[in-house]
Formats: C-alpha cells, sequence, structure tokens
C-alpha cells in the first residue's frame, strides 16, 4: 500500500513542478495545491498505513492508527489553507493592478514607477 | 520548569491580539508597541542572565513531559539571539515612526511586526521540529503581509516570487519532517538526536540532513537558493527591509546551526564539508553583487549574503573557538545589519533615491549621519576595536587550526570586498560635492538618528566589551559542542 501511495504522491510532485514552471500565475497556483496536496499525504504514508481502528478511545480496539501523522496534516492543512487564500488574493490584485498574469511580464528588478 | 521561557512569545503574541482593536489610534499604537517592546528586551535579558547561572531552561507546555509534549527550550543561543531580535525590532519600530506613513500604520502595521516577532521569538526557543515548522509559518505569513504592505506595484510584483519560494520550502520542510518522523518516529530534539547517535547516522538520515539544509538554505539565502533575496529584499520600506534583513535570513541560519550541531553531526565529513562549500560560494556571489551594484539598498542586501557565508562557515569547521565565532557574528550581524539598513534609508530619504550616482557631499549638513555611516563601515569590515573583528578573527582561527586555509582566506578576502562596497557609498554619498542644499532635500533626519545610534552604541559595547562578552558566547559554543547537555537539560528524568 505505501508502495502505490509513493507512486501517487511522486506523480502529484510531477504535477506540481511542471504547474509551476508555467507561464501563467493561476496555474501556479494550482501547482502549489497539488504540491501540498503531495507533502500531506506523504506525512501520512510515512506514518504508516497499517490497519487499525480510527483513533478513538470509545472505539476498545486492540490497535489504532497512529494520531500523530493526522495532528500534523491537520495543522498544516490549515497552513496551507491561509497562505493559498493569500495568494490568490494578492494574484487577483497584482492582476488588476498590473494587468498581467504572464510571469514573463513580471520580470526584472527595475522600478515600475 | 520555568515560566520565563515562554515570556518571549506572549508579551509580543498579546500585543499583537491588542493592537488590532486600537488600528486608528496611531499615537496609541506607538505608546503600545514601544512598551511591549522594551519588556520583551528586559524579559530577554533576564532569561539570558538566568541561563547564564543556572544553565538550560525548559518549560514543558501543559505539564506533558517530552518527548511526549511540545518543549521550550532556551539554551544559551537561542536566548543571546531573541535578546539581540528584540533589541533589533525595537529599533525597527522606532525607525517606522518616522519613515512608515500613516496610510500604513492604519492597517495593522504595528500588529504584523509584532506577530512578526512571535514567528521569530518562537523559532528560536522551540525544541521540537515540528513546532519550529509552525513558527517559521508565523514568521513567514506575516513576513508575507508586511513585503505587500502598501501594495505599490513592485511591492506587488517581487511578493508574487517571495511567496512562492516561500511556499515550496514550507512543503519540502513538511516532506523533510515525514521522512525523518518515519525514519526515527519522534520529532523532539533531543529525542531526535540522541536516537539518531543510537544508529549512527546511516545514510537515509544523511539523505534528509541535506533535505534540512536545502529547506533552511532557502530561508536563510545560501548559495544556489538566494536568488530570491534581492528582488524581495528591495521592494517593501527600509524600515522594513531592514527587520528582515537582520532577522528572518539569520532564523535560517539559526535553523542549520541548531540541526546540524544537535541532530545530524555524525557524518561531519559529508554534511559539514558541503556546508563549508556552499558557505564559500556564498561568500563569493554575495561580495560580487556587493561590489557591482550602484544601488545603496542592493549593497547592504547583498552583504546579507556574505555576512550569513562567514556565519556558516564558523558551524561547518565544529570547533569550539569557530563555533563562538559564529554566534558573536550572528549578533554582531543582527545588530550592524539594521543599522545599516537604516543609514541607507535616511540617505535615501534626504536625497529622493536609492541611486549612488545622484547622491553626494551629505557629510556637510549631515555630520552626525556621515560619522554614524562611518562607524559602520568600520564595524562591519571588522577593523579592530568593533564587533565584526571578534567574530570574524575567532572564525579565521578555528579555520586555520583545522587546516582549512581556502576557506579562512575567502573570509579574510570578503572582508576587503565588504570594506570596499560600503566604503564606496560612504566616499560617493557623503564625500564630494554637494548636490542638494539645505532646502532642496526631499525629507529630514528627524528621529532617526536615535535607532541608528543605538544600535550602533551597542555594536562598539560588543566590541570594546568583548572580553566581558566572551564568556557567555563560550557558554552557546560549550553546549552546541555537546549535545549530551541540551539532551539531559531536556529529558531529564
Amino acid at each position: 500500500m505505501e508502495i502505490l501511495m509513493s507512486i501517487l504522491i511522486g506523480i502529484l510532485f510531477t504535477a506540481a513542478t511542471y504547474l509551476m514552471l508555467s507561464k501563467s500565475l493561476l496555474r501556479i497556483i494550482v501547482g502549489t495545491g497539488l504540491l501540498s496536496h503531495g507533502a500531506h499525504l506523504l506525512l501520512l504514508t510515512m506514518g504508516g498505513l497499517k490497519t487499525g481502528a480510527a483513533p478513538l478511545l470509545g472505539e476498545n480496539a486492540e490497535f489504532y492508527t497512529d494520531p500523530l501523522p493526522q495532528a500534523l496534516i491537520l495543522t498544516a492543512i490549515v497552513i496551507s489553507f491561509g497562505v493559498t487564500s493569500f495568494f490568490l488574493v494578492l494574484a487577483y490584485r497584482s492582476y488588476k493592478e498590473l494587468g498581467t498574469d504572464n510571469m514573463d511580464n513580471l520580470r526584472g528588478t527595475d522600478r515600475h514607477e | 520548569m520555568n515560566n520565563l521561557v515562554i515570556l518571549p512569545i506572549l508579551i509580543p503574541l498579546v500585543t499583537g491580539i491588542l493592537l488590532i482593536f486600537f488600528n486608528k489610534n496611531i499615537p496609541l499604537q506607538k505608546w503600545i508597541s514601544v512598551i511591549a517592546s522594551i519588556a520583551t528586551i528586559v524579559v530577554s535579558a533576564i532569561l539570558v542572565q538566568t541561563v547564564f547561572t543556572g544553565g538550560i531552561q525548559t518549560l514543558e507546555i501543559g505539564d506533558w513531559r517530552p518527548p511526549y509534549g511540545i518543549v521550550l527550550v532556551a539554551d544559551m543561543l537561542a536566548s543571546l539571539l531573541v535578546l539581540t531580535a528584540s533589541i533589533v525590532s525595537l529599533t525597527c519600530i522606532l525607525y517606522a515612526f518616522r519613515t512608515i506613513g500613516e496610510a500604513r500604520e492604519k492597517f495593522y502595521f504595528y500588529s504584523v511586526v509584532q506577530f512578526l516577532m512571535v514567528g521569530v521569538f518562537g523559532a528560536f526557543l522551540t525544541g521540537d521540529l515540528f513546532n519550529l515548522f509552525v513558527f517559521f509559518e508565523v514568521m513567514l505569513m506575516s513576513s508575507y503581509v508586511l513585503i505587500v504592505h502598501g501594495g505599490t506595484k513592485v511591492q506587488l510584483r517581487e511578493s508574487i516570487k517571495y511567496i512562492l519560494v516561500n511556499i515550496i520550502s514550507s512543503a519540502l520542510f513538511v516532506v523533510a519532517v515525514g521522512l525523518l518522523y518515519s525514519v526515527v518516529g519522534t520529532l523532539n530534539m533531543a529525542d531526535l538526536s540522541q536516537r539518531i547517535s543510537e544508529v549512527g547516522q546511516p545514510g537515509i538520515l544523511t539523505v534528509i540532513a541535506v533535505l534540512f539544509l536545502i529547506v533552511f538554505g532557502l530561508k536563510g539565502a545560501i548559495f544556489p537558493l538566494f536568488f530570491w533575496l534581492p528582488g524581495s529584499y528591495q521592494a517593501p520600506p527600509t524600515a522594513i527591509t531592514a527587520l528582515f534583513g537582520a532577522l528572518l535570513t539569520k532564523v535560517g541560519v539559526y535553523s542549520i546551526m541548531r540541526v546540524f550541531t544537535l541532530i545530524f553531526y555524525h557524518d561531519t565529513e559529508f554534511t559539514h564539508g558541503l556546508i563549508s562549500i556552499l558557505a564559500g560560494l556564498t561568500i563569493v556571489v554575495g561580495v560580487i553583487g556587493a561590489v557591482s551594484y550602484w544601488d545603496v539598498k542592493k549593497i547592504i542586501i547583498y552583504n546579507i549574503m556574505t555576512a550569513v557565508g562567514v556565519i556558516l562557515i564558523g558551524v561547518a569547521t565544529m570547533s569550539t573557538t569557530s563555533i563562538t565565532g559564529s554566534i558573536f557574528y550572528v549578533v554582531h550581524d543582527m545588530i550592524v545589519k539594521g543599522a545599516l539598513f537604516f543609514l541607507v534609508g535616511a540617505m535615501a530619504i534626504l536625497s529622493g533615491t536609492f541611486d549612488l550616482k545622484k547622491m553626494g557631499g551629505l557629510i556637510r549638513n549631515h555630520p552626525v549621519l556621515g560619522w554614524l555611516f562611518f562607524i559602520a563601515v568600520v564595524t562591519i569590515a571588522g577593523i579592530p576595536p568593533l564587533s565584526g573583528f571578534v567574530g570574524k578573527l575567532l572564525i579565521v582561527q578555528g579555520g586555520l587550526e583545522n587546516g582549512d586555509y581556502v576557506l579562512a582566506g575567502v573570509v579574510l578576502l570578503s572582508s576587503l570586498l565588504v570594506l570596499y562596497s560600503v566604503m564606496k557609498i560612504f566616499m560617493n554619498g557623503f564625500w564630494g560635492e554637494t548636490k542638494l542644499s539645505v532646502t532642496e532635500e526631499k525629507g529630514s533626519t528627524k528621529g532617526l538618528i536615535l535607532p541608528i545610534a543605538l544600535l550602533l552604541s551597542l555594536s562598539i559595547a560588543l566590541g570594546v566589551g568583548a572580553e566581558w562578552f566572551i564568556p557567555y558566547f563560550n557558554e552557546a559554543a560549550e553546549t552546541m559542542m555537546n549535545p549530551s547537555i541540551y539532551i539531559d537539560a531536556v529529558l531529564k528524568e
């Protein structure tokens, strides 16, 4: 199971890298979304995918799945959610101000004004 | 157990929240910010003294014993950096009073600065890798807001790149934490260090160590990963650039120091060899950039890279002498980079441009500013009575003792070029023909001299009183060279 998940995560990372190297800003943001999905799935996989009950003590099971990676993922998800929403608004604002979403036109270190 | 450890995080956090409610009342915001910053300085000074007399202080959050709970650890390195960062942040706030403008002040500027400090102090004080990631995000999120704050076109353009680079490095951080957890099964730094020393760092852990080097190198702008730095730091107003230049890259450097002395120190031939090569190249690129530009802000930005390289060479050498030098140099560099950004900011306010070729003769009308700049120049180059000297001396001495003649030579040569690059600003900006009379100047330096003088007098005290300060730095290096001291303090029975 871990092998299968690793291949999937690898595909996600490949797609994310490809998208982030493209010119359009929205594709780049989609790429960052895929990258964080890959990272979160990797955390889950690395914690081990053994079969066990959901980590609720009321289940009275003999084995539980590891609760730590789930807590880490939950934290990482809300953080990347906050950052992504900020990034999306920034992209919207800069599209309005700069009038382009092509990264080629956002080059250089000269001042615009 | 000592609740003092959490106060440097708690004070700016509460202040930041409090300031949200008073965003229209600028005088009140200023008073609250200054009082809170002074309180943080006092608390961190007490923390330094407590660590000096009583050894490493730890705080187990919620009484959960490590490695199960989150633990905050204040050893000498962390508490010294917290003290320095709090002083720099106070001066940045004082500098912002005069320069940042009312529109930005009304829009939660002081609040975000306090949240940035929460992230920086938290990153210094945490004893847990995932918690370090969270504090990194607190710091980065505030820095995203600060870098785009005001929304000029340059800021919008550069902040897109800055945010993208940091999102990628944060994802890599999560990946690195996940891989490390799968191999070792813990995230507490002391516990990690103990377990890795039991298995002796096999190949997979060296791979993870290099991944961590990439993550922290992206934050700290080391050689192949520095490309985002010049553009992003150019965009925001000077007070914010000073805060970033003095603190943010140093958090990356601190993390490299922490991780590679506490956790991954068993395969030094490869990891520390890699760090020393990258550090050498960082210095080379930094001085090339600093020498080639005529934009005063750019020159100082490239000098940040040079300093990062010098510090990492001390870390890579891994002897008590060189690590003492590195810690001294980090503290010195945080102070003097803040002062230099303030100075070039003041020059730009007077002449209305960052272009060095359009400035000239400022020393006639502004002698105090000119001589302060001269002090900063000799400090950053490492002229003996001042603070840059002690750190570089120890780093070079450690390098020579270890037989790294090339690296020691690079450090010495870089001093020369750094001196040339900042002296170029002094000679072209302050000497020569006066291009603007007092009435033609674009602004005044009223109120800007105080934060600059504060930082520079501190830097002079650090250099002249080195004998008095060295025991503190020695203790910090002692702890870093012997991870067992740290482990025993955290995992005590």
